[in-house]
């Protein structure tokens, strides 16, 4: 049983770590803004994932703040920049 | 105490002075009088102690741990110096009653008045030679204030700074010469230098400082060659004249001198320095004063002159001649101070000073003509005045001077020869302007002053008689103690009588008598205007070269070595840096080995790609994509905060992840303000654009594979015996806290956290301060191309959801607000024992905050509730100072922490410690530094859209 969660949790860091590259990937070949902006909140989804097996596999509840933090403000940037391209200001009057 | 008060009461009145109502004339005048009177009372006060015991000393603690103390001290001669300091101080202001006029405002001017003779008086009665060097450039301060009293003048404002350039360097060249004396005798101690002599003249340094000290004193009283500010200084108003520059502040220059002659005199050196630019002052001086038009500017060559005779009179080496100095100074200050009232009279009833205009006004002022007549024959050396008899101690001692021959033979005739000179232009001062034919086209009718403002001068010339005729009863007394106290056992005999005999002295001042009156009657035939001979030495002009040539010099230099450009400055920078680390490593090879760290985890090492890719994407687009750079930053961002969650960091990892958005949203405010780059670039670059992009390439990749190679041997060696077991063992029993970061931060280091808190409540109002002024380029203060295409509807502040496309988010972020809040109060209040704590906290609560502007907009958000960011910071920092000074309660030192342990009915539980109230200030201090510089960059758009916010109270 521990053999095969120890398996899954670095066969799951692992996938995690991939797709956090190929989400790099397109964040750096763009094309447009739109395409690296969206690459980025994907990147910040799977590091928070990646941070919660981080906890089951170190064993520490601490890792869940990390991830409890980029859940609630992971998103922020995705939505600022989002703005500028929109409006071409982030905070309006 | 006595000495105290002496110092302290001109420096007190000074201060009340310049609180005072700019027409209170008389109240000024009054409050001057009474301090200077009353330092004058205290000083006379003192002639029974000084006489019974010498030396008078008084000491306050200054600086106790570095053994400094303020020390006075006062002998002999000081008091006869402080007597005619304060003495002379308070006829001046009696006088500089009726001669400022109504206009001018007067609290400047007796403000600054009084201070100098404070510090003058600090000067005098200085027990330490440290603080001699302090007061003395404190005179120069006040004169400087007052030389450019009338500021609306060219003329006074550039004497003045002349004046303060010349005695200010002086005095820095004295202040080295008091470090070198003192080091030779071991100690800044007045008394201890006094005793130490012999040995000071014998150390090899003595030149040294005997060069240092007489540029001091030589600068200050207008020696030659540094005599050339005095006459610009005469833009003083007329007081100043007659009290700094003629009675008290050059005669400090003399008066160092005569105070260190035990110390510094006797030698061959000082000999040659001290005397030949005494004698070229007396020659100089005086033949420069005959051809002066203005009144004052003849007082001022006369005073170089006569100054030069005292310098001249100390640099012989002879007690004899020290006696003559001392004697001398008192009674210059007498009949130059009362000539300079004179000269105040004239031009403050005739309204000018012209020697060539004024003739003849004997017939309308006669009381004050034979005052000026009286001062100025004793100024000329005429029997029964005191001027004669200092005169006479002079010649007699360059007659018995014990001298090689050509000096014996010449220094008698250069003494005859100024002595003439001195006649002439005594005889030309009063004859030109009092006597002859009545002027006509003067600018006011002449008439006798008020009676007041006539009296000091009346009493100082009653003075030059009274010492004049009866020497020895009157001033006997007093010179007697004040040479005893610098000479000591080895005071000469000296005669104080009006008769010695037909001697060589006598038929000297016979000679320049007639030869004085001879010269001005050829003088009065000459017609041109011009000074002969020494027409081309003119100190201004050496000044204004040397300034210039100064100034240019310096100019050149800079553009040698100073760029403007930031990537001249950046390359030298790196190049040093790299060369810097590079020095040491060549010299110790030993720690050059890069040990391989062993294959990582997979999926760490693809962390680490994703990390690394995203840097160097960063900075390749930093320069054409802004906001592509922007994202990939936060790729890397991430990576950074996985890092330090990888490696069991996680309150790094917090605060990084915290960090990272609020840096995201304000560089994304500050895009907007950034002018758009012009991307046409030209298609052929020259060779020389290539090489020097090749050569910076090759310099940052060595520079920064050198950082990182740097890091990385680090890294991997061995850790030292460090200080992080102690914070480990010792958080819990001394900190109370299971989060050793934390119990750091905000305990062992809370001092740090303080300080770092307060720069940031001061950065963030810095930043505030600067935005409000702050105006965009002209071409970001349209609306942006998206707002033009779609113009947003104006703002309505009752609308429950912003129109648009921002009405989604809106929902969603403010279902976020309350969660948000309640996170950043868990991390606060649990900070102590887990990851978290206040800037972790304040950063989740402004970022809540900001993402309620960006969604609803500046002034829907601010409609709803306003906080107050300044309001936060002040907060905060209180609250945070006290949590530290609660210990104080305690009797325990700043900042300990105090914890209460206990449980409570229906809580349970409870740990309570004075180190929450200190996280709560670091939470409120963050939270309002971030709110305040993120909303004042929003605020720019606010006012680039020309609205007024609807109820937001800025501006």
């Amino acid at each position: 049983m521990n053999a095969i969660l120890d398996w899954a949790i670095h066969f799951a860091t692992l996938c995690f770590a991939l797709s956090m590259v190929f989400g790099t990937v397109r964040l750096i070949i763009g094309p447009a803004a739109p395409d690296r902006v969206l690459a980025l909140d994907a990147v910040y989804i799977n590091g928070m994932l990646g941070a919660l097996v981080l906890g089951i596999r170190f064993g520490t509840t601490v890792y869940f703040d990390i991830a409890l933090l980029i859940g609630l403000f992971g998103f922020v940037g995705a939505t600022a920049m989002a703005k500028f391209l929109l409006r071409g200001e982030v905070i309006e009057p | 105490m006595s000495l105290l008060a002496i110092i302290l009461l001109p420096f007190l009145g000074s201060l009340c002075a310049a609180f005072m109502p700019a027409n209170a004339r008389n109240v000024e005048a009054w409050l001057a009088g009474t301090a200077a009177l009353a330092t004058t009372v205290l000083v006379a006060s003192l002639y029974g102690d000084i006489q019974a015991e010498g030396v008078l000393r008084a000491s306050v603690p200054w600086a106790p741990s570095l053994g400094l103390e303020f020390s006075l001290r006062m002998d002999g001669f000081a008091w006869v110096f402080a007597l005619l300091v304060a003495a002379m101080g308070t006829l001046v202001v009696l006088y500089a009653r009726y001669y400022m006029s109504p206009e001018d405002p007067v609290p400047r001017f007796f403000s600054f008045f009084l201070a100098f003779m404070g510090a003058m008086l600090g000067v005098v009665l200085s027990g330490n030679l440290i603080q001699l060097a302090m007061f003395w450039e404190l005179t120069s301060l006040a004169s400087f204030m007052l030389i450019a009293y009338w500021n609306h003048r060219v003329d006074a404002r550039r004497g003045a700074r002349m004046a303060l350039t010349v005695t200010a360097t002086g005095g820095l060249a004295l202040l080295a010469g008091m470090l070198i004396l003192g080091h030779i005798a071991g100690s800044y101690d007045l008394d201890v230098v006094l005793q130490a002599g012999d040995t000071i003249r014998a150390h090899a340094w003595y030149p040294a400082a005997l060069a240092l000290v007489v540029l001091g004193a030589l600068t200050k009283s207008a020696q030659f060659p540094f005599h050339f500010w005095l006459p610009h200084a005469m833009a003083a108003p007329t007081p100043v004249s007659a009290y700094l520059h003629s009675a008290t502040m050059v005669k400090a220059g003399v008066f160092l001198l005569a105070r260190l002659w035990p110390v510094l005199a006797g030698t061959e050196a000082w000999f040659w320095i001290v005397g030949s630019a005494g004698l070229l002052s007396l020659v100089v001086g005086a033949y420069l004063a005959l051809f002066q038009r203005d009144m004052k500017g003849v007082l001022a060559y006369s005073t170089i002159s006569h100054l030069g005779l005292i310098t001249l009179l100390l640099g012989m080496n002879s007690p004899l001649a020290l006696v003559a100095a001392v004697f001398h100074i008192i009674n210059h200050a007498t009949f130059k101070a009362s000539l300079f009232m004179a000269a105040g009279i004239v031009d403050h009833e005739t309204g000018t000073r012209d020697m060539t205009r004024l003739s003849g006004l004997y017939r309308a002022m006669p009381i004050t003509a034979t005052l000026a007549l009286v001062a100025a024959a004793s100024m000329a050396g005429v029997p029964l005045l005191n001027g004669f008899l200092s005169k006479e101690m002079f010649f007699a001692e360059t007659v018995f001077i014990d001298r090689p021959d050509f000096q014996r033979l010449g220094l008698p005739m250069a003494a005859t020869l100024a002595g003439m000179f001195s006649v002439a232009y005594s005889l030309r001062f009063i004859h030109c302007v009092f006597f002859g034919r009545p002027a006509r086209d003067l600018p006011r009718a002449p008439h006798e002053p008020p009676g007041w403002m006539l009296a000091p001068s009346a009493l100082l010339v009653f003075a030059c008689l009274l010492v004049g005729m009866f020497p020895a009863h009157t001033i006997g007394p007093f010179l007697a103690v004040a040479t005893q106290s610098i000479l000591g056992a080895s005071t000469p005999e000296y005669s104080l009588a009006i008769w010695h005999g037909f001697n060589l002295p006598l038929m000297m001042s016979l000679a320049a008598l007639a030869g004085g009156i001879v010269l001005y009657q050829l003088l009065l035939r000459r017609r041109a205007d011009t000074v002969p001979l020494l027409e081309r030495l003119d100190g201004k002009r050496a000044f204004d070269f040397v300034q210039t040539a100064l100034s240019t010099g310096s100019e050149r230099l800079l553009r040698i070595l100073v760029s403007r450009r930031l990537q001249v400055q950046l390359l030298l920078i790196v190049v040093f840096a790299l060369a810097a680390v590079l020095l040491p490593l060549t010299a110790d090879r030993a720690g050059w080995t890069l040990a391989s760290p062993g294959l990582p985890d997979p999926a760490f090492a693809l962390l680490w790609l994703v990390g690394g890719a995203c840097a160097l994407g960063t900075a390749y687009k930093a320069k054409r994509h802004r906001l592509a750079a922007l994202v990939l930053s936060g790729g890397t961002g991430l990576a950074t905060c996985l890092t330090f969650a990888w490696f069991s960091a996680p309150d790094l990892a917090l605060t990084q992840l915290t960090v990272e958005v609020v840096t995201v949203v304000l560089l994304l405010l500050g895009l907007r303000w950034l002018p758009r780059r012009n991307d046409a670039s030209a298609p052929d670059i020259p060779t020389s654009t290539r090489l020097r992009r090749w050569r910076d390439r090759s310099i940052a990749l060595l520079a920064g594979g050198g950082l990182g190679s740097l890091a990385y041997i680090v890294l991997t060696r061995p850790a030292g015996e460090g200080i992080s077991p102690f914070f480990l063992e010792q958080a819990l029993p001394l900190g109370g806290g299971l989060n050793v970061v934390n119990v750091i931060l905000v305990d062992f280091r809370g001092f740090d956290t303080l300080g770092e808190i307060t720069v940031l409540g001061i950065v963030a109002l810095t930043v505030y301060a600067l935005l409000r002024r702050f105006r965009p380029a002209p071409e970001s203060m349209e609306l942006t191309q998206q707002q033009q295409e779609h113009s947003a509807p104006p703002p309505d502040t009752d609308a429950v959801l912003p129109p648009g496309p921002m009405a989604v988010p809106a929902v969603l972020v403010r279902l976020l607000m309350p969660l948000a809040l309640l996170v950043s109060l868990y991390f606060l209040l649990r900070g102590h024992n887990a990851p978290g704590g206040g800037f972790v906290g304040g950063l989740v609560l402004a970022t809540t905050v900001i993402l309620q502007y960006i969604v609803g907009g500046t002034v829907w958000v601010e409609s709803r509730s306003r906080l107050h960011p300044p309001h936060w910071i002040a907060l905060g920092l209180l609250a945070a100072a006290a949590a530290g000074c609660g210990a104080w309660l305690a009797s325990l030192p700043f900042l300990t922490s105090l914890a209460w342990h206990g449980s409570l009915p229906l809580v349970g539980e409870l740990h309570i410690s004075t180190v929450l109230l200190f996280d709560i200030g670091v939470y409120m201090l963050v939270v309002g530094a971030t709110v305040l510089m993120l909303v004042a960059l929003a605020h720019q758009s606010l006012r680039a859209h020309h609205r007024k916010p609807a109820r937001a109270g800025e501006e």
